[in-house]
């Protein structure tokens, strides 16, 4: 009996699939998406230039992505999973050494018309290869050594290039989808207790490796740090971006100052206010509500994410659903955070709402293999 | 079949048992979030938006309109202009060299300013705004306006600036403002914030400084919003501030600009007095400056320029400066003997052309000697001898006492710049001061006005005008503040005896019309604006030689004193000429012209004078009206 067999007769054909597209989950994604026009016509002084409008465009491109990904079959998906793991560290390869320098660090692929980052396409390659990995693999080695060690080099090896950019935050990024993308697997417990005692070393080497020869992370790496374990220490520099953001945020108290009435941004107070510190924006105009509202709507896209993955009997829908739904929590979770001076500032963008093209594709790209599952789920 | 059912069944409880394991640990984290976010926007609400006003809301002051000063018949004499200048906040302009070269290109800047500018950036913190340009012109202003982005940090603004369209003539009098510098400090009580307005004006000398506190006004402030880079968004709230008060002096600028006009190219002083108020209706020290060089700081060359002149043109002369008064004082010396009754009028004394006192010889100005001189013809013709008699027989106590009675040696209460108290020595103050013993040389000396009797011209003025009235005549300048009339300087009855004063009033009268008097030749003929004066010389240096064979610095100093009209004192006049040689020929003539100008209020007719100066002073007319100073306009651009 085919893999196919069980799927064909009760899986939606032709546009029939319209139907069965996972419509709460496209209308929370354009909701958040909406909130981020908002907040781009809002710093830019209410005005659809220059941020609001390509950002539209963009989201449009990103539904019209997820839509056609989620026509296509699943399986097709899974057996191509392979092949975008290929691509991506090929490209990432590339951009080691054809890419364009930009702040110390070489990220993205100049295609004329968008820049490409490798990078990110890797986060949800990643998501795919495991997926499709655990898929093969029989459920009796998926503890076995041998086998574990196998994904761990699927992750570490992206992770690796990625973090010779370089671009730690999206290293670590990759290696916390890739693990979680394992312990989703089933891997047993021990395997965890391990890497994490082993991230806890290489912390540990890291601030040891300071100021010595074997220096791990670049200077400006370790700024970051000190500025996030103290942001007061350096006020007007690299720290400025902590504090004018908590202030930001901050005086935006329960109900905020409303729209296009959030001073610190309109004023320029707040640092790359239209990109990754967005959040600060929606938290000084709307206050706690309106963050709040935003992080309700996150925690629903995740809820249908994880509830899609849950219900689908199918292990690489499932596993890869799971997958895309940790790397999209991974962004909020971590640009969140930042925001509220929790984490260091690693640059990673507010998802759907801060202004960039390169994210926004990836993760409807993302939202379009999640989509794919739920409409070829077996039923 | 790649996968058994019972596999996958198994393979899917794990995952769900993972996948609810991890959407937990995401809830957990949610929730984190959330409540973090709470903490900061609702618990700590208050203090991040104090932060976030601080950030936004600055408070901006609005420098006070300075009061403006007026002459006695309302013509301005300070004024504020609007003012443009260019400003840079070194912290907005990031590489301040270079935004200035962008700058330089666009408007003309003054080298001289520039180096300032450079300096002030050196000192000043980084957000406050340094002036490049001052005094720029409206088309510049535009064009830096036009061209803003390309010159961050850089601001046009409009102010006020102080001017005195009557240029040197109220030089001394009215002083001058400059911007604030360091060492103004502990002399104003000035508040802290007002000062920190670059180049704030103050008053530094003159009235200017004297009523700064009336003329200063108060501050006003405005709250705006700034961006994040100081530039002002929007205005949020203001408060006006409360301009200057307005002072009006008892000078008249017509009278002031001819007084300074005459006494050009001499280094001299004069003051005219209203004799019914203590009005001084002008009072002027020549040579003058422009004080509107020091409205914005004066440059250093400039500046050099004034200190080096032999002349002096910067301090006052009028007010601070001390001359031995002369012959000038015998009217002091004369009225005490005759108060103390040391003297008859009609009593003469022999004057051989001088005088043994104490085994020294003091001689009267004519060697030849005057022969019998009574009080009448001691003052016409200015004999020294009889005062030499006259100090003998009073003594310098009750000298010094009828000196001080009219107003020498003592502060007159006016506020201008170090007005001089002068001296009337007394036999206490050379003990105290000069630790010796007084001697009869030294009142014989005092009682023509040398020796350690000093006065300046406007204390000359007040004794004359005194001695024409009878009254405790008071100097005044300022006629009112802010439309409050100040008490006159009428004064009371001095209580001296009315006949001494008539025979010196009368002695005075011949001295100018009688063809015997010192001052004959610098005489009014006009009946009705008949004056009384007298001359003084007063020696600079201790051996008789004719003045023309010395050097300038060496000559004696001219002074001249009188009031007119004789019959109902209107104006009394002092004018001394540094070094001018004798009260007669350089003094006289200038008081004349000046007693004329004040009474006619405008040129005098030529009839006013005696026939044989007509030709003369009718040209010298035409040349003080061309070179009088006009107010000029409005002169709000660079000058």
């Amino acid at each position: 009996m085919s893999y196919l067999e069980y799927t064909v007769k009760t899986t939606p054909t032709g546009l029939r699939k319209v139907l069965y597209l996972n419509w709460p989950l496209a209308i929370l994604l354009t909701a958040v998406a909406s909130v981020g026009f908002l907040m781009l016509y809002s710093v830019s002084g209410g005005s659809f230039s220059p941020w609001a409008e390509p950002q539209m465009k963009r989201y449009a491109l990103g539904f019209a992505v997820m839509f056609i990904i989620g026509l296509v079959p699943i399986w097709f998906w899974r057996n191509m999973a392979g092949v975008a793991y290929g691509l991506s560290i090929l490209l990432l390869l590339v951009v080691e050494f054809f890419g364009t320098s930009a702040g110390g660090s070489q990220r993205w692929i100049d295609l004329g018309f968008m820049r490409l980052q490798p990078s990110e396409l890797m986060k949800i390659s990643l998501v795919l290869f495991l997926a499709a990995y655990y898929d093969w693999l029989p459920l009796k080695k998926k503890s076995h050594p041998l086998w574990v060690l196998i994904p761990v080099l699927i992750i570490l090896l992206p992770a690796g290039l990625v973090f010779a950019q370089p671009d730690l935050g999206t290293a670590l990024l990759l290696i916390f989808a890739g693990a979680t993308m394992m312990f989703f697997a089933g891997v047993h417990w021990a395997y965890f207790a391990v890497v994490i005692s082993m991230g806890v070393g290489l912390v540990v080497a890291v601030f040891q490796s300071r100021g010595a020869s074997w220096q791990i992370l670049k200077d400006y790496q370790y700024d970051r740090l000190d500025i996030f374990l103290d942001p007061s220490s350096d006020p007007l520099d690299t720290g400025y971006h902590i504090t004018q953001s908590k202030i930001a945020l901050g005086s935006g108290g329960w109900t905020g100052k409303g729209f296009m009435q959030g001073t610190q941004s309109r004023l320029n107070f707040l640092p790359e206010k239209h990109t990754d510190f967005i959040f600060t924006t929606l938290a000084e105009e709307f206050g706690f509500v309106g963050g709040f509202s935003l992080l309700l709507l996150y925690a629903l896209i995740l809820l249908f994410c994880i509830s899609t993955a849950l219900a689908n009997r199918d292990r690489f829908s499932s596993l890869m659903t799971l997958g895309i739904a940790t790397t999209f929590f991974l962004f909020f979770a971590v640009n969140m955070s930042m925001v509220m001076g929790m984490a260091p500032v690693v640059g990673v963008p507010l998802p759907l709402v801060s202004y960039g093209g390169s994210a926004m594709l990836i993760l409807m790209l993302g939202f379009g293999f999640v989509q794919s599952a739920h409409i070829h789920k077996p039923r | 079949m790649r996968r058994p059912g019972r596999d996958n069944v198994q393979s899917q409880k794990a995952i769900t048992r993972r996948g609810l394991i991890i959407a937990g640990a995401q809830a957990l984290f949610m929730g984190g979030l959330a409540l973090r976010m709470r903490y900061m926007q609702v618990d700590q609400a208050d203090e991040f938006r104090l932060l976030a006003d601080e950030n936004r809301i600055s408070i901006r002051l609005l420098p006070p309109a300075r009061g403006r000063i007026f002459d006695r018949n309302g013509e301005m004499v300070a004024e504020n202009v609007p003012s443009y200048r260019i400003t840079i906040v070194p912290e907005e302009a990031g590489d301040v060299d270079d935004v200035i070269a962008r700058l330089a290109r666009l408007v003309e800047l003054n080298p001289e300013e520039l180096e300032r500018a450079q300096r002030d950036l050196k000192e000043a913190r980084g957000d406050t705004a340094v002036t490049v340009a001052d005094r720029v012109s409206w088309d510049d202003i535009s064009r830096v306006a036009v061209n803003t982005p390309a010159l961050p940090g850089v601001a046009p603004e409009v102010g006020l600036s102080r001017r005195y369209p009557h240029g040197g003539d109220y030089a001394h009098i009215v002083g001058y403002v400059g911007p604030f510098a360091d060492r103004d400090r502990e002399r104003l009580d000035a508040p802290e914030q007002l000062l920190r307005i670059p180049r704030f004006q103050v008053g530094k000398f003159g009235i200017e400084a004297a009523h700064e506190n009336q003329l200063r006004g108060k501050a006003g402030t405005k709250r705006v919003e700034v961006n994040v880079r100081g530039h002002v968004m929007r205005e949020l709230e203001r408060q006006e501030g409360q301009p200057g008060t307005d002072v009006q002096l008892t000078l008249d600028s017509g009278l002031q600009s001819y007084v300074t006009a005459r006494l050009a190219g001499e280094s001299a002083a004069a003051t005219v007095m209203d004799c019914e108020t203590g009005d001084i209706v002008a009072c002027v020290s020549s040579p003058s400056f422009d004080p509107n060089l020091f409205v914005r700081g004066i440059s250093v060359p400039d500046y050099r320029e004034l200190l080096d002149n032999k002349y002096r043109p910067l301090p006052n002369k009028a007010v601070q400066g001390i001359y031995p008064p002369g012959s000038t004082f015998k009217m002091v010396t004369a009225l005490a003997a005759l108060e103390a009754g040391t003297v008859d009028p009609e009593e003469t004394v022999y004057c051989p052309g001088h005088l043994e006192v104490a085994s020294r010889r003091f001689h009267c100005w004519k060697r030849a000697g005057h022969g019998n001189v009574d009080l009448h013809r001691s003052l016409r013709e200015s004999c020294d001898v009889y005062y030499y008699e006259l100090a003998l027989r009073t003594g310098i106590e009750n000298i010094s006492a009828m000196a001080k009675r009219l107003g020498l040696g003592i502060k007159h209460d006016l506020p201008l710049t170090s007005v001089a108290t002068g001296l009337t020595p007394t036999k206490e103050w050379k003990r105290r001061v000069r630790d010796a013993e007084w001697v009869i040389g030294d009142s014989v000396n005092a009682a023509i006005g040398q020796g350690d009797v000093l006065a300046s011209p406007l204390q000359l003025a007040v004794m004359t005008a005194r001695l024409a009235t009878g009254r405790s005549v008071t100097p005044r300048v300022i006629k009112s503040i802010d439309g409050v009339e100040s008490p006159t300087g009428h004064g009371e009855d001095l209580g001296l005896n009315e006949n001494n004063l008539r025979r010196i009033r009368q002695a005075m009268y011949a001295v100018s019309n009688n063809r015997r008097g010192t001052a004959y030749g610098s005489r009014i003929i006009e009946d009705a604006f008949r004056m009384a004066g007298k001359t003084g010389t007063s020696q600079v240096r201790s051996a008789v030689v004719d003045n023309n064979a010395v050097p300038w610095e060496q000559r004696d100093h001219a002074l001249f004193v009188n009031f007119a009209p004789f019959d109902a004192p209107k104006y009394a006049i002092s004018v001394v000429v540094e070094h001018g040689g004798g009260g007669s020929k350089a003094a006289a003539p200038i008081a004349r012209d000046i007693t004329l100008q004040a009474l006619y209020g405008e040129d005098p007719p030529l009839a006013a004078y005696p026939a044989k100066d007509r030709g003369r002073i009718r040209s010298q007319q035409e040349e003080l009206r061309r070179v009088r100073t006009r107010p000029d306009g409005d002169g709000s651009d660079r000058a």
